[in-house]
This record gives structure tokens, sequence and C-alpha cells, in this order.
């Protein structure tokens, strides 16, 4: 029952996250009203992120004070669509943010763009290895557009991020210290790359004698002072090591507070409502127009809010879940392969390998910035010959100092007892002398892993929570063997007393209670071909014209880099195309 | 029991106070000038003994501490999770969020899962600790001529923890595997998070590991490779360790 109707808007933004802010910017700029809704709190580094309070590992690493609050909302899980799902209760694998800024305020600003070749992944894989190369049940697709059409927008985020790093490929010259695998750059990147920490080092001149190539990983952590293009200023990291599950104390981490709110949210055409939870988007009575948003308030009443344009910027999950809620979109049914909200969910593949020193190497783990470390890009993409290997996909291996917080990033000896004397021992003999390397790479698309509406367990509105149907497939445990076991000769030539891989191994189901990334994907994706995607290339809804969805979502199965890169470059490439073409003609992008 | 320890004379004594509970249970409840009047040496050094729980009972308190010693006991490497005030973080946790399980989802129907997809139990932390300890009590009592856990020899308490965290006691109204996870969670936490939340007294196990606490600006240090730092943790007051 709707208690309230508000005026028209232009453009309704559902969150306010990164890809909230950039519409925002974007659309604001075109001249149109934008009005952000946003379920969470309003937060800013000052006073939410301010020293010392946000250095505590308790209330914000552990107690995940900027997550979203599962009491309220979460998702079911299960491992086969056989299954019965049941709520994800604790956060623990996967922390979606909540409140203004969203994921955007926690993240640890590891900023990549894709390889090329993960755009075509299909195309590129048949070409190369034939299509027999690509197992039935793995629903792999081409995102639609190319790298050099997004090339101008990644390097459009990465200088509204201040984003430092060294480039491997200016214009097609590789250039030596930087990734010769990357896609081409039209320009340096903005900010010099962090300095390295001793267990980076170390990692670098292993991965240099085996014949590997080390570079620094892009980071939004700034490695200098800087004034991005819209004027807002970052300050130089002084890595503190409080970066993921944090706000940056420092204005250092690019976040939509420290690169884009400080000139947006003074916009007179802007508007932002927090505690503004969209239930779900409404739509004419032919379905084929989006006619504006419902979301309860504050105070719980239930406001209908008109626009013209309605953009959905929230979390991946949520994405799917508002337009099934809508009931916009055929729903995708594995058993059939048909239908298209839900397709393709994905995850990503992690695994490290533990270098455990002597006491003379003290390592300093809390010496730590999010982004900042070396990587190699050798074994990511199809930068090596996957004929012998038997899977698609890969990643890139490094060591990525985030901090050294001693509940959650203590690493030691699996055979430690986990309490008792012992315990106590490992933990003054390792803390301060162990270097973590890690591997992170892709999960492939398969026809049995999807999200749709969970038929027993509700939000605290009463609506059908999401369902995530999920497990690791043997293409993707291959690829983090194959990888993870690269690291691990790595980390033999790093001059440690002994090392320990982690990997999944064959048979290893999802594990929830374990962290691993925030970088779930797909459910919306983007395409060519309205039977097999949501939206188009440029991730404007097939069915309803006024409707555009932004975020990982619409990635088809999920790269071997961090997600966000891409996921900003592709809303500024929407937001391009909703001003270059939509807006003087609105109507579908792209006709079939 | 305590004996077996190499320990100081105030781990001798808070052993003995453990051992005795009526003892506890007075201790727990006496006015703050009157424990200075008793012992106020001893009362100023052992921070676990000045404090009074709010949620836990005199017997879940004496249960709590006596399991935290074992679970991170005092040696010649540093302070145990007693000496750094564990259980008093335990107990304020249980009247926080976390104690209420006020940010996870609690709805049900409630069922059983794969241990993969999570917990999945209707109750909350404080609810587990308050049956797991009675549990384990009544558990040590039947199996160890009436006495409760915490009169048990310290071998004998490792037995019971060892058990509790294979789970191989099995309890009619709480999982024993559960009680264990969240006390060696809750124990690891108190030791090791900063002194504001009520462990970690004068960020001891700070000092023994090497952890500068909020220091967080190490930008003079990213390039001095393989040299310890020398400073001194500082917690979120800016108090000095």
């Amino acid at each position: 029952m709707v208690d309230i109707k508000k005026p028209p808007v232009d453009a309704v933004l559902i969150g306010f996250g990164w890809t909230g802010a950039i519409m925002g910017m974007e659309l604001t700029e075109a001249g149109l009203n934008v009005l952000a809704l946003e379920r969470g709190v309003h937060r800013d580094t000052s006073p939410d992120f301010a020293y010392p309070l946000v250095a505590d590992e308790l209330t914000y690493g552990i107690r995940g004070k900027l997550f979203q609050n599962l009491a309220r909302e979460t998702l079911t899980i299960r491992h086969s669509p056989k299954g019965s799902a049941v709520p994800y209760r604790q956060l623990a694998s996967f922390l979606p943010g909540d409140g203004v800024g969203g994921g955007g305020v926690h993240w640890n600003g590891q900023h990549w763009r894709v390889l090329p070749e993960e755009l075509q992944l299909r195309s590129h894989m048949t070409e190369r290895y034939g299509k027999s190369f690509i197992p039935a049940d793995m629903t792999i697709q081409d995102f639609g557009v190319s790298y050099a059409e997004l090339e101008p927008y990644f390097n459009q985020f990465e200088r509204v991020c201040g984003t430092s790093g060294k480039a491997g490929n200016l214009n097609g010259t590789i250039v030596e210290g930087g990734n010769p695998f990357e896609g081409q750059r039209s320009q340096e990147f903005p900010l010099p790359p962090l300095a390295d920490v001793y267990g980076a080092s170390l990692f670098a001149k292993a991965a240099k004698n085996l014949g590997y190539h080390p570079f620094s990983e892009p980071a939004s952590n700034a490695s200098r002072p800087y004034t991005n293009p819209y004027g807002a200023q970052l300050g130089p990291c002084n890595f503190c090591g409080y970066c993921e599950r944090f706000g940056c104390y420092m204005y250092a981490k690019a976040s939509p507070q420290t690169t884009i709110l400080p000139v947006l949210t003074r916009k007179p055409n802007f508007e932002l409502r927090t505690q503004s939870n969209v239930v779900r988007i409404n739509r004419d009575a032919r379905g084929q127009r989006a006619t504006g948003v419902t979301y309860i308030d504050a105070q719980g009443r239930e406001v209908f809010q008109p626009a013209d344009l309605v953009v959905l910027c929230a979390y991946e999950l949520n994405n799917t879940r508002l337009l099934l809620l809508s009931g916009i979109g055929k729903p995708y049914n594995p058993a059939t392969g048909r239908g298209v909200v839900g397709r393709n969910y994905a995850y990503q593949m992690t695994g490290g390998v533990a270098v455990f020193f002597d006491r003379d190497k003290p390592m300093n783990p809390f010496i730590g910035t999010g982004a900042g470390g070396q990587v190699i890009d050798d074994f990511n993409g199809d930068h090596f010959d996957h004929a012998p290997q038997g899977f698609i996909g890969g990643g890139y291996i490094g060591v990525i100092q985030t901090g050294g917080r001693p509940i959650q990033q203590m690493s030691l000896p699996k055979d430690t007892p986990q309490w008792g004397a012992k315990w106590k021992q490992a933990i003054k003999d390792h803390y301060l002398y162990t270097v973590n390397i890690q591997t992170h790479g892709t999960v492939m698309a398969h026809r049995d892993n999807y999200l749709d509406l969970d038929p027993t367990y509700r939000d605290v509105f009463g609506q059908p929570l999401l369902r995530m149907t999920f497990d690791w497939k043997e293409n993707d445990i291959r690829m983090t063997q194959y990888v993870t076991g690269k690291a691990r000769e790595i980390a033999r030539a790093m001059g440690g007393k002994s090392i320990e891989a982690k990997m999944k191994q064959f048979g290893d189901h999802y594990d929830t209670r374990v962290y691993q990334t925030t970088h779930n994907v797909g459910g919306t994706i983007m395409g060519d071909d309205p039977k097999s995607s949501v939206v188009n290339r440029f991730l404007q809804f097939w069915d309803a014209h006024n409707l555009f969805v932004m975020g990982a979502g619409v990635f088809p199965q999920n790269i071997g880099y961090n997600p966000t890169g891409l996921v900003g470059a592709l809303a500024y490439w929407a937001a391009r195309a909703i001003r270059t073409a939509y807006l003087k003609t609105p109507g579908p992008l792209v006709q079939v | 029991m305590c004996g077996l320890e190499k320990s100081s004379s105030r781990r001798d004594f808070l052993c003995k106070v453990i051992a005795l509970v009526p003892t506890v249970s007075l201790v727990a409840y006496l006015p703050f000038s009157a424990l200075r009047t008793t012992s106020a040496q001893v009362y100023a050094n052992s921070p676990t003994q000045a404090y009074s729980p709010k949620y836990f009972s005199p017997e879940e308190w004496v249960f709590l501490q006596a399991a935290c010693a074992r679970l991170i006991p005092a040696d010649e490497n540093g302070p145990g999770a007693l000496e750094l005030g564990v259980p008093e973080f335990i107990d304020r946790e249980m009247e926080g969020a976390f104690g209420h399980a006020a940010t996870w989802y609690m709805q049900g129907p409630f069922t059983s899962a794969v241990p993969e997809l999570g917990y999945q139990s209707p109750l909350t932390p404080r609810a587990v600790y308050r049956a797991g300890i009675a549990a384990v009590d009544a558990h040590c009592r039947k199996m160890f001529r009436n006495k409760s856990f915490s009169e048990l020899p310290t071998p004998q308490q490792d037995a019971v923890l060892t058990d509790l965290e294979k789970g191989t006691l099995a309890f009619d109204n709480v999982s024993g595997k559960s009680f264990f996870g969240f006390m060696l969670q809750n124990t690891r936490e108190g030791y090791l998070a900063d002194p504001i939340h009520g462990g970690n007294k004068n960020m001891g196990s700070w000092k023994m590991i090497g952890f500068p606490g909020a220091r967080a600006d190490f930008i003079d240090w990213v390039g001095q490779y393989g040299v310890h730092y020398p400073l001194s943790p500082v917690g979120l007051t800016g108090r000095k360790g």
C-alpha cells in the first residue's frame, strides 16, 4: 500500500555506492534531476572513519560495522538445484556493503582493468582451442563489448581514483616494470606505484629469477597527494594496515566519499535520500517501461517515486533480486536453460601459499596497504597454453600485504593446535615472520550455478530472499591447482624456512564460513542476445529501455582480476551511451 | 592443579579462587571499596577479579575463567587469557550485539545443513554459552565424582575441551562444538583485540607477538627490510602498552 507519492524526477538511482556515484555525476552533468536512494545510513570520512577509532579490528574487521546487516536481509545458499537452501545467517564468505559508498568504502583498492580476451571469452577460446574445449555445461559468453571500446572509460575511472601503478603496455609499447600482458593503455597511471613491503620485494625477486614478470599491483591507494578531474583531493597512503573492511582515515583510498561525493552532493540537481530501501521497480501495464520505484523510508512508510529513467546501482546480488521481486525479465530456469534473470552466477577462486621465516627476518605484516604489492600475470587470461591443462581461466599471483590484524590475518602452520600453550607459542613464532602469497582467479559460469527467489525465507519487509545455487566445478579446481602450484614454486624460492600451500581440492564444496572475496558476479549479465542476457552492451535492459543495470552482475562469468575497475569503467561506458544517444532519442540502444 | 604450572604468586591466587566457588561468588558481588580493603594489591593486578560480570552467573563466571585459562594459558611466553581480562571481554560481548546475534539472520525455519553452509541454530551466542556451560559442568560432575569443570586438574580440563572441540561430547540442549567454537573465537578476540573492548589488558598479547596496535602510520618503515619495528603498541584510547 503506497503511503506517499513523490514528485517525479528525471532519473532515480537505486543504491549509492561506486556505480551510483558515477551515474549521479554523469547524469547531473547531462542536466538531469537525479535522485539517489540508499538503503543504509549516511557515512563520510569524518567522523565515521576518523582515526583512531577506525583502527579497530574487532568492530570493523570482525563485527562488520560497515557491512550489510543480515538481520534485515540476507540470501539463502545451497550447493545444487536438488538441495534445499538455508540462510547465510552470519557474514563470512562475502561482505556486501551498506550505507553511502557501499562496498566502495571497505574495498582494498585493488584496481584492475580486464584482459582483452576475457571480454570475448567464448569466441576467443573457441577460436584458439576449438569448440569442444568448452564443456557442455559451461555457459560462458562474450560480454558484447571490446577492450578497445572500454579503454577510455578504464582510463577515466583510474584518473578519478588516482590509481597508483606502472603501465606495462603504453600505446602498444611494452614498458619494463609494468605488466607486459595487460591490454594497451592510452596513458600512464595517474600516480606512481606504492613502495613495496619486504615480503613483496622478496616475491618479486623470486618470481623474476624464475623467469616471470612481476609488477606493482594497480592500487587505488594514493602513493602521492592527488587532485582528480572533479577537483576532489586525495592524501598519500601511510601504510596504516586498515584498508580492507575499513573506511580510510587518510583520504588515500579511492571511494565515492573521497573522489566523487564532495562534488556531486553539492549539485542543485542532485538529491540523496538515505534509509530508503527500494523494494520494487514499478513498470507500466505493458511491462515495457519502468515508471519509477517503490521504497520503504526510515519511518516504515511505503513511498512511490516516479522517474523517467531507472538505474539499478545496488550490489550484484540485490540487483538480481530486485528484478525478480519486480517481475521484470524472465527468470532463469536451469532445467531448460531458458530465461535470463539469475543466469550465470559465478564467484572468485582464491588460494595461497604461506612462507614462514626465521625470527631474524621480521616481515612486519602490520605495514600494509590494501592494494600495494608485487604480482605476476603470467598465469592469467590466455597468457599460457591452456590445451595441455584442460581448463579455461587463470589468475594472478602476488604478495599484497593488506595488514597484520592479529585475529584475522594470522597465518600459522597447519599442524598448530587451535588453542593452548602450543598455539600461543606459534603466534609468537610466526606473527611477525610470515609472508602470504595469494592466488586470485576466474570462476566460469555453469548451467546449474544460478540465482532465483527463495520459496521459504523472507526479509524484514516480508519479501522473499534471494537464493544462490552454487558449487565449485572441476574446471575451476583444476585452474586453482595449476596457478597455486606455480605460486608454490615461487614461494620455495623466497628463502623462507618452510612453506604451506592452501587450495581447493576436487570434491570440496563451497564453504560459506570462510572469507574468500566479495566478488559475486552474474545474474544480470550483459550480451548480444536477449535470449541469453539481461542487458545489452550498454547495460540497458532488453525489455524496458529506460532501465539500466550496473555492477558486476553484468559479468557473464568471472574474470581473473578483482572486479571494481571493470565495474567502474562499464558504468562510465553506459553513462556515455545514455548521454550521447539515449537522452536524445529514448529507446533501445541495440536493435535485435 | 595450579601447582603444576610455572607461575607467579598472582597466578596462584587466581587459581585458588577459581577452585573455591563460594569465594569468587562473594568477591564478584563485593563493592569495590570492600575489595580494596581486603586485598588492594591483588585486585589492582588481576583485572578479571576486579570486574563484576553483567551476564554470567557466579558459577558460569568461574567456569569461564577456568576455560579461558586453558584455551590461552599463561607461561614463559607471556600472559594468558585470564591475565589479560578475556572473561571480562566475553561478558561484555554477551551483553552487546554479538551476544544477541543482533546482526545475524535469525528467522526460521531452522533446519540442519552441511557444515559448509554455516551456523543454522536458533540459539544466540549468549544462549549457547548459558546452555553450554551448564551442560559441560553437568557432564564433569557425572564423570568426575561430582566435580565441576573448574575443579578438575588441568589435564582433565584439557581433555574435556578437546572432546568439545572434536564434537565427541553430545548434549540435548546445545551443540558442544558450537559452544566450543564461540568460546575459542571470543577468547582469541578478547586476547588480541584492542583493550577498549575489555580484554588484552595493557596490550599484553600485542607486546608478546610484536603488533603495534593502532599506531597505523608506517610510511617511514615500508622500506626498512628485515628490521624489527621498535615502538611499543598503542591502543585506541591513546595509551601506550
